[in-house]
């Protein structure tokens, strides 16, 4: 984080936090590859916002280095540190001007007058704030304001940007128009990003990857498919998004993947049973499910009924029974849904060898 | 203030009712008496007005308790900020400390503080007979019967009402944009100047008002701690009726202390709310 202009390469080692006889953070290990866009994804009090406050320097950690290029900078205090951050709320200086907001880091580093104007005149038109440089963040929009905070982080060129959780106060269109702006950034500047969030699907679009956090512990680490697709446990397969849990019976592996009963009928998987065996979950994403009128021989699917539906506009939510109770979820074609729910009765759920992934028997 | 029901409104009306008939029979009454003598005393017109204007001895009284005031605001700002910021936002240990240091000057008497700084200021007080004791000085200092004198007492007696206006600034700002200053590179020197102290600005124009309008009007302190030598405006006007029996002159200058003192007040309640002064 010391070097401006050039993005940083973090490295988190065994880091805890305990306030009191909380554990807030526990033992986590982390890289953060150099131009990064990482996102800390987690419910609140999982432990994200401490690890970012780690990273800045507002928070000394219990136990564990934190590495920045190679060199220890556990121990340095936020200011010497100078990672970029935006804040919840902004934290704007509020008796300052746009323009002397964004001018702060560079005057505490004793840039000539110059250079400042100069600086600042580049940044205020990066982020489209042309005209509003003389006023107060009191007279500026929610978006506005968030433009200055991100501004004010990136004009002095940190090699890491921290953002906690920046989003949370804006309505969905605008929140939709920053993350394509944060994204532009992001690759204009190339500098490391650190993103906090616990909207799962902000987390997805933005980051190059997703770290998943709870109860103080990172769950996983991985590309947004990685996590989305072969989460590790039930836990960031449910965060992730909507998610059908089928009990299935005598896991085996087999030629390319595993084979197993569910609700009575063979099914076959092509997702690895390394740790699974015998009982086990089949996780299915509700997109990867379809519905038919009859499963052919060596397909998978399960009988079941349709029960309720969700109109979404471009697709309908199905909700359907099995024949053993188990409930699942389905994103079918609006004339599909209606059709499942006119037959009153069973039909058929269907899904590809190649989707779901197995989880142990009630495991997290 | 003005929120809630009509209801409320009424029932908190009725509540300070009586307090307000007290104001109004002790002092709002006989202040129209004062007002009216310095009118007709000891001639009616406008003559005693026009005196304070031409009065040579009025005037400087007048200047000199301006300038006090003036000193002891900015004395008394000054070090209640200090106290201030280590009571909001110190350790445990430095709350508790600060929070003994602001109350308990409540619980003495104005004319028992008064005393208390004549013994450790005068010629053969303590500071004196410490600072000689020591060799640091020969003859004693006059710290008393003076201006400092009187500056040292009001501002001991100021500070604590100076502290709760900045205390409601200090409590009402948002810790993150601090970090957000560290974050961005600022030290902690800096980021409590060019952050902290111009977010605490409505708590200084609040806390310098109050003091500053507490200071006219001081009596007990600068009698004593003056010894008569900087007489301030509230001891003049005792001189003028109780002495020189000069009753219209003496209205006259009340009347403009308490014209002046409530256009500050005016200014004061612009900028804090009354809550924030207890």
């Amino acid at each position: 984080m010391q070097q401006p202009g050039r993005a940083a390469e973090i490295k988190a080692n065994g880091i805890g936090k305990s306030f009191g006889s909380f554990r807030a953070l526990d033992n986590l290990t982390l890289d953060i590859g150099r131009g990064e866009f990482l996102t800390l994804l987690g419910p609140s009090g999982s432990g994200k916002t401490t690890f970012l406050m780690i990273l800045a320097g507002f928070v000394q950690p219990s136990e564990g280095r934190l590495f920045s290029d190679g060199v220890d900078i556990t121990d340095r205090p936020a200011e010497q540190r100078a990672a970029g951050m935006v804040f919840q709320g902004y934290a704007l200086f509020p008796h300052m001007s746009v323009e002397q907001n964004i001018a702060f880091p560079l005057k505490v580093r004793k840039k000539s007058a110059a250079d400042v104007k100069r600086l600042v005149g580049e940044m205020i038109e990066r982020v489209g704030l042309k005209g509003h440089e003389k006023k107060l963040p009191a007279q500026l929009s929610g978006g506005q304001q968030q433009r200055v905070a991100l501004a004010r982080a990136l004009v002095f060129e940190p090699g890491v940007l921290l953002l906690d959780e920046p989003f949370s106060a804006l309505d969905k269109s605008l929140r939709g128009q920053m993350q394509a702006e944060m994204k532009r950034l992001h690759q204009e500047t190339g500098t490391t990003f650190v993103f906090v969030t616990h909207d799962q699907s902000e987390a997805l679009a933005l980051s190059s990857r997703v770290a998943i956090f709870n109860h103080g512990k990172l769950l996983q680490v991985g590309k947004p498919d990685e996590v989305y697709d072969r989460p590790d446990n039930r836990f960031v397969a449910e965060f992730l998004g909507e998610i059908n849990m089928l009990p299935v019976k005598g896991v085996k592996p087999a030629d390319n993947g595993a084979t197993g009963v569910c609700e009575d009928r063979a099914i076959n998987m092509r997702c690895k049973a390394e740790k699974v065996r015998g009982d086990a979950i089949l996780a299915i994403r509700p997109e990867h499910m379809s519905i038919a009128p009859e499963a052919t021989a060596g397909e998978n699917g399960i009988a079941a009924t349709a029960v309720a539906s969700t109109y979404l506009g471009a697709a309908t939510k199905l909700d359907l029974t099995t024949r053993q109770g188990a409930k699942v979820t389905v994103s079918v074609p609006n004339e599909v849904a209606a059709a499942a729910l006119s037959k009153g009765n069973s039909v058929w759920l269907t899904w590809p060898a190649e989707k779901g992934f197995l989880l142990p028997d009630g495991g997290q | 203030m003005m929120k809630g029901t009509l209801s409320d409104r009424m029932g908190a009306a009725l509540l300070m009712a009586p307090l307000l008939l007290f104001l109004i029979l002790a002092y709002a009454w006989p202040f129209l008496g004062v007002v009216k003598w310095s009118f007709t005393l000891p001639t009616a017109g406008l003559g005693q007005y026009h005196a304070l204007l031409t009065d040579d001895l009025v005037q400087s009284v007048f200047i000199r308790t301006l300038r006090i005031a003036a000193i002891v605001t900015v004395v008394s700002v000054t070090a209640a900020y200090a106290i201030t910021v280590v009571w909001v936002r110190g350790s445990p240990v430095q709350r508790v400390l600060a929070e003994f240091c602001i109350l308990v000057p409540f619980w003495i008497s104005v004319l028992t503080r008064a005393f208390g700084w004549v013994a450790l200021l005068s010629n053969r007080g303590l500071i004196n007979t410490w600072l000689q004791s020591i060799g640091f000085i020969s003859e004693p200092l006059t710290l008393v019967r003076n201006e400092f004198g009187v500056i040292v007492g009001m501002s001991h007696f100021l500070i604590p009402f100076a502290v709760f206006p900045l205390a409601s600034a200090m409590r009402s700002l948002d810790e993150r944009v601090l970090l957000a200053a560290r974050g961005l590179g600022s030290s902690r020197m800096r980021t409590f100047w060019t952050v902290f102290v111009p977010m605490t600005r409505s708590g200084i124009i609040g806390s310098a008002l109050i003091v500053f309008v507490f200071s006219l009007g001081f009596f007990v302190t600068p009698a004593i701690l003056g010894g008569g030598r900087s007489v301030m405006i509230a001891e003049l006007i005792y001189l003028r009726i109780f002495q020189s029996p000069d009753w219209g002159l003496g209205a006259a200058i009340s009347v403009v202390l308490v014209v002046f003192v409530g256009a500050l007040m005016a200014l004061l309640f612009r900028y804090v709310k009354p809550k924030q002064l207890v």
